[in-house]
């Protein structure tokens, strides 16, 4: 399992735009992968599910990935979370 | 003949026939089945066509209306493949052995319950968004016509309960003249995009559902959001005048876009526009306006769980800074408390909320708040023509307690080696009657003042305005109201500064040559306002207002002030 923590920079947390993107991007994965939020663990395949979550600015989260590309579902993941300037 | 009235979502005359645009008959019986992968298939069938006509609509919207507005569609498509709502289904099915119908509106019922729970607006809307895209796939699975606006190839006015954004992305201007709706106000997102698509709209008219038959002709008055159903042929010719009227203005305002505000004789005036947003610069900048007079930041705050960051409210207030460029831009502070509530400050409910805990009085006792704002202010002034003004002001002592926080806040900026502007103007809102009586005591320290006419007019004559009873009492031209203005405007040029108004009246043809006359040097409005009221100035003269300025001061009653004007302007 790879996971990679984040602080959410984009002022207005995790809103629709690139949320969108996020899940996009991990349909594109066969792993399992995980949005942890608080004590809170969704499906990052789900839009729904992480716009369940409401992440403010400021938060700390963590993406999970488990599976035969783990590494490159999390390399990409990072990536889009840059160029969306969402967190670091 | 039936008349309805309801809200003018977008200005314009349609005249056609009726299209009714009906929710389809969605109603289901729940069933068992006996075969759960047969089911399961159908679903997926169903959600397969679902999303190759979300492909097809996202791609119209993207053509007509531009990639911002085809992102709900992105989101609308990857609801129809998020496996949180999917699987449930599928689940739902393959255990309780019960038709795909049910098992998707049971589930998707749930995600909707959930997110209008919520108590976020943004979450309350995104169940909307749910429920437009399984009513799709609900109409797959029933194999019932879903509505299909991109199919009218006549004239017609669409009639519709309300218009899901899916139906409002597909409507083809070429055919559709304009369309009408029971529910929904101006800032619904069918009023939005009729704005953005330049269709007449009538919306929240209750009922036009049940008066209009199909093919019967109909008129949508989108300017005084009049809708008549079946008209008489004396009114089908009034309204075809008023098209033209219309259309004819509309160019005569357009020529006016890029010219200065200027009288009969040369003199000019500021004119500019009331925002909310950074989105609403556009508006001002397709009708010509000279600049935001009012930049209400209190929307920064609202429909929130809690307050805004510093670096948010920076973003905000440096996109409208970027996007004016030169000119000049009013940012009021916060203008909270009282009827405008914050769910998250937790403030008591008050008795007299329009006389109570608001605006400046909170925000000098809760100066946490205002320092972060001042501070986004101070950094964000550097990317254009930055004004602050302080609403609901009532004593010197308060406008210099504000005055002073903000110049505490300079110097730290300036000590951490933030670059400031050293240009900022400082000035107030006039909306309580006490300050217009001293204005020429305030005119001393504030470098602008800016008339809130909705409140003065209020407080000068005790009456609320929202309430019917008394609306009688809101008298925008009583010469009580117009001497005070006249006051704050002498004061303000007596120490050689500028006095604007950024209330209803700026912009109202009547008000106009009375500001003129009393010297107003700004009027700011809506933005739809500027192009109308450009053309009005330019066939006032300031000299000719000027002189009637006495006569009008002295007299008794609005009356006899809207009955002189209109003499004298109206030849």
């Amino acid at each position: 399992m790879k996971e990679q923590t984040f602080t959410i920079t984009s002022s207005d947390g995790v809103h629709a735009r690139p949320a969108t993107v996020l899940v996009q991007n991990a349909g594109k994965y066969q792993s399992d992968i995980n949005l942890h939020y608080k004590e809170k663990a969704v499906n990052l395949k789900s839009i729904m599910g992480i716009m369940s979550l409401g992440i403010p600015a400021g938060a700390e989260v963590k993406i999970t990935t488990e599976g035969d590309d783990e590494q490159e579902a999390i390399d990409h993941l990072t990536t889009t979370m840059k160029n969306e300037g969402l967190g670091e | 003949m039936t008349h309805l009235q309801g809200i003018a979502a977008s200005s314009g005359i349609a005249i056609a026939k009726v299209y009714p645009l009906e929710a389809p008959d969605l109603s289901y019986s729940k069933e068992k089945i006996e075969q759960p992968e047969a089911e399961v298939k159908r679903l997926h069938e169903a959600l397969d066509i679902s999303k190759s006509e979300l492909e097809k609509i996202k791609e119209h919207t993207k053509k007509s209306l531009g990639d911002e507005h085809a992102e709900i569609f992105s989101a609308h498509l990857l609801v129809l493949s998020d496996p949180e709502l999917i699987q449930p289904i599928e689940d739902k099915i393959k255990s309780e052995n019960v038709n795909a119908e049910a098992a998707l509106d049971e589930t998707a019922d749930m995600f909707i319950n959930m997110f209008k729970s919520m108590d976020n607006e943004y979450m309350r809307e995104r169940a909307a968004d749910i429920q437009d895209v399984t009513k799709r796939v609900m109409a797959h699975l029933l194999n019932v016509t879903f509505p299909d606006p991109a199919l009218i190839n006549e004239e017609v006015v669409i009639v519709a309960d309300d218009l899901t954004p899916s139906d409002t992305a597909q409507l083809n201007k070429q055919y559709v003249k304009g369309f009408t709706t029971d529910i929904g106000g101006r800032t619904s997102h069918s009023a939005i995009m009729a704005r953005s698509l330049e269709i007449p709209a009538v919306v929240g008219t209750k009922n036009i559902t049940s008066q209009a038959e199909k093919d019967s002709m109909i008129i949508v008055d989108g300017i005084n959001g009049d809708v008549i159903v079946n008209p008489t042929d004396e009114q089908v010719a009034e309204y075809k005048e008023k098209q033209d009227q219309f259309e004819q203005q509309k160019k005569e305002w357009a020529k006016l876009k890029d010219e200065p505000t200027v009288t009969s004789e040369g003199d000019h005036v500021e004119l500019v526009a009331n925002i909310g947003t950074p989105d609403d610069v556009e508006g001002i900048i397709n009708n010509g306006g000279e600049g935001v007079g009012l930049y209400r930041t209190e929307f920064l705050y609202m429909g929130k769980s809690q307050l805004p960051t510093e670096e948010e409210q920076y973003d905000a207030y440096s996109s409208v800074l970027k996007q004016m460029g030169d000119q000049p831009v009013v940012v009021r502070t916060l203008d909270i408390g009282g009827d405008k509530e914050l769910d998250y400050l937790e403030l008591p409910d008050e008795m007299n909320p329009f006389l109570g805990y608001r605006a400046i009085r909170l925000c000098l006792e809760r100066d946490d708040i205002f320092r972060v704002q001042l501070r986004a202010l101070l950094r964000a002034s550097v990317h254009g023509n930055l004004k602050i003004m302080f609403p609901m002001i009532a004593t010197l002592e308060e406008f210099r307690q504000a005055k002073a926080i903000l110049d505490e806040e300079r110097e730290k900026l300036v000590s951490e080696g933030q670059e400031v502007s050293d240009k900022i103007e400082v000035g107030m809102m006039v909306e309580i009657p006490a300050t217009a009586v001293i204005a020429r005591q305030f005119a001393k320290e504030v470098d602008f003042f800016s008339i809130g006419t909705n409140d003065l007019i209020q407080y000068t004559m005790a009456a609320d305005r929202m309430n019917e009873r008394v609306s009688y009492l809101y008298q925008p031209y009583n010469p009580a109201i117009l001497n005070l203005i006249n006051n704050v405007i002498e004061a303000a040029h007596a120490e050689g500064k500028w006095a604007g108004m950024c209330g209803e009246m700026a912009g109202d043809e009547i008000a106009i040559p009375i500001l003129l006359g009393l010297g107003l040097d700004e009027f700011s409005m809506s933005a739809t306002s500027i192009l109308p009221a450009r053309t009005q100035i330019r066939t006032l003269s300031k000299k000719e207002m000027t002189s009637y300025k006495d006569e009008i001061l002295s007299m008794g009653t609005a009356e006899e002030v809207v009955a002189f004007v209109k003499e004298k302007t109206q030849s």
